[in-house]
């Protein structure tokens, strides 16, 4: 199995699945995610996913239609559903219509097509949505609610709705609450222990609700690995720099101390950008070595990030920050062909 | 007739500044200011302003001197007419505009180091008379600000959802009630108002630019295309 990680693939795929079956499963996948979200965080988590959604292949068919496309070229190959679905699920619950339509239009638009369209973005464009939206309304970014599991109050459908249209009488302040790693990140008071049982919001492993959020995103990200639509090393790579990191900075009960590693596996984004975000096959490196070295530095770079930048959470930051270097990093470590030069002389210069 | 025909011919270095050759769209110079102080419209007319006049006179006296100075010097001295220039504008700014001063801060005295000065005193001022070094100086300086005010517009308005926000730190007390906002309750954009946004602004305004540019090719394709005549014979 190790000597999978230097030994290249065929380079002819002998998967025979198109992109639009690719991104089908992807969004397949998703649905065990997508439902305990809905169970924790109720109506508004759904709402922004269908809206989302919906605003993805707007904007798709919009900016197609722009650029001289017939829809039917592109439009079906799902993969506008999975940057809005990404999105959906990024955006917090109680965020107003036009958080969503900034965030899905900045991404199809600037992220996706300004590049070239499907294939062609240096960015992951659901990050560089979110990571927009993330700078520039730092308020609305941070109504997520609490789980439904600590019988804290949470919108009903209607109240939800109105306050997705701004026209509800109950504000979304009233129901938002800080994110276990919000709660983390500006404890500097209290004892690991004394915090699990000052907060309602945490149990003994991370934040109610979002552990079991993660497990059903990385039970869809395993589905993904047995259809061999995503490969182990990314997000092996990603979730092993977390614990490694994590242990680093663990330091038992006092207050100073980080989290746990199971507390930084399981919480936030973690899952998600593992198995969903940065398995992207366009944005990220491309050769074995590549997506291991990807996936570790997106680890590093996510707890970092957590513990010391001005963020809670930062797959996205970390997501975009490593597509920078996902070029250089195929560039030495893609295999070359027999007889041909390493790369650390570089490729021949192809003459133009 | 002639003096119409004349006229033109003296104004066409003006557009090539403005448009042809404009120093932020097309030679993309001077992007530091031009992305670092254009989150308000204020700010940037004021900056504009003032490297228009810098630029200006110092083509004018590089223009002025480029007789007297030896080639192997010509660098530090075009340097410090600039600098000097620029540091009056500066004193200028501290008696008569002292907030907008203080709000514009570094950028004043890093007029010095606008590429598009000492580009425009190597490349024109240096080897032309002083009246077209002078029309080249505002014809530059005046697309430098064009730029800035419409990239300064743009993100005051999608930025902080006002425009003209400020504008008495220019035009005194009279201008208080320029600022129209287009909603109360306008969530600030932060994006816009950080540098990133003023990247992605100057690349929508080059697209803009060339868009048209390519639009005007076509058409005047098309007008030079000869129709076909047919002849028939009987």
């Amino acid at each position: 199995m190790w000597k999978n990680i230097f030994i290249q693939d065929k380079l002819h795929s002998s998967t025979k699945l198109s992109v639009q079956q690719i991104m089908f499963f992807v969004l397949l996948a998703a649905v065990p995610g997508i439902i305990t979200q809905f169970i924790c965080f109720g109506w508004g988590a759904f709402l922004q996913l269908v809206w989302c959604m919906l605003l993805a292949v707007a904007f798709e068919a919009f900016i197609l239609k722009l650029r001289n496309y017939k829809y039917t070229d592109y439009l079906p190959d799902n993969s506008a559903l999975v940057t809005g679905m990404l999105l959906g699920v990024a955006i917090p619950p109680l965020a107003p219509w036009w958080f969503g339509l900034v965030g899905v239009g900045f991404a199809i638009v600037f992220g996706k097509h300004i590049y070239g369209g499907i294939g062609k973005n240096i960015f992951n464009p659901a990050m560089l949505g979110y990571a927009l939206l993330l700078v520039s309304f730092p308020k609305q970014a941070a109504t997520w609610l609490p789980a439904s599991s600590t019988l804290l109050p949470q919108p009903s459908l209607t109240e939800a709705w109105g306050i997705f249209w701004g026209y509800a009488a109950v504000s979304a302040d009233s129901f938002a609450h800080a994110t276990p790693l919000d709660i983390i990140k500006n404890n500097n008071a209290l004892t690991l222990n004394e915090l699990w049982k000052s907060s309602q919001i945490l149990d003994g492993i991370g934040g109610k609700g979002w552990v079991l959020v993660n497990i059903s995103y990385a039970i869809g990200g395993l589905f993904l690995l047995y259809k061999k639509i995503i490969k182990w090393q990314a997000p092996l790579g990603m979730l092993l720099a977390i614990v490694i990191m994590a242990f680093f900075g663990w330091q038992g009960n006092n207050t100073s101390s980080a989290a746990s590693p199971m507390f930084y596996l399981f919480d936030g984004a973690t899952m998600l950008g593992a198995f969903f975000i940065i398995t992207d096959p366009t944005s990220g490196a491309t050769s074995n070595l590549g997506r291991l070295i990807f996936g570790i530095g997106v680890g590093i770079l996510v707890y970092v990030i957590r513990v010391f930048g001005g963020y809670p959470d930062a797959v996205a930051f970390a997501t975009l920050l490593m597509n920078i270097t996902a070029p250089l990093l195929d560039y030495y470590t893609s295999p070359r062909a027999y007889g041909h030069k390493k790369a650390d002389k570089g490729l021949p210069r192809t003459k133009s | 007739m002639n003096s119409i025909s004349k006229l033109i011919t003296k104004l066409k270095p003006l557009i090539t500044g403005l448009w042809h050759k404009n120093p932020a769209l097309v030679q993309l110079l001077g992007l530091c200011p031009l992305l670092g102080i254009s989150n308000s419209c204020v700010n940037a007319l004021g900056l504009g302003i003032a490297t228009t006049f810098v630029l200006v006179l110092s083509n004018m006296l590089v223009s002025t001197f480029r007789t007297f100075v030896d080639d192997t010097i010509r660098i530090p001295v075009f340097v410090m007419l600039i600098a000097s220039l620029t540091t009056s504008i500066e004193l200028l700014m501290q008696a008569y505009v002292y907030e907008l001063y203080q709000t514009l801060g570094i950028f004043i005295p890093l007029i010095v180091t606008n590429c598009i000065i000492l580009g425009r005193a190597e490349a024109f001022a240096a080897k032309n008379s002083v009246l077209k070094s002078a029309i080249d100086g505002l014809s530059m300086g005046l697309g430098f600000a064009v730029v800035l005010v419409l990239i300064g517009i743009f993100r005051e308005l999608i930025g902080q959802g006002t425009v003209f926000n400020n504008m008495e730190l220019l035009f005194g007390s009279s201008a208080i009630n320029w600022k129209i906002v287009i909603s109360i309750d306008y969530p600030k954009f932060l994006f816009f108002v950080l540098p990133p946004g003023a990247f992605i602004t100057l690349g929508l305004l080059i697209a803009l630019k060339n868009i048209i540019d390519q639009r005007k090719k076509i058409s005047m394709q098309q007008a030079v295309e000869p129709e076909r005549i047919r002849i028939i014979m009987e």
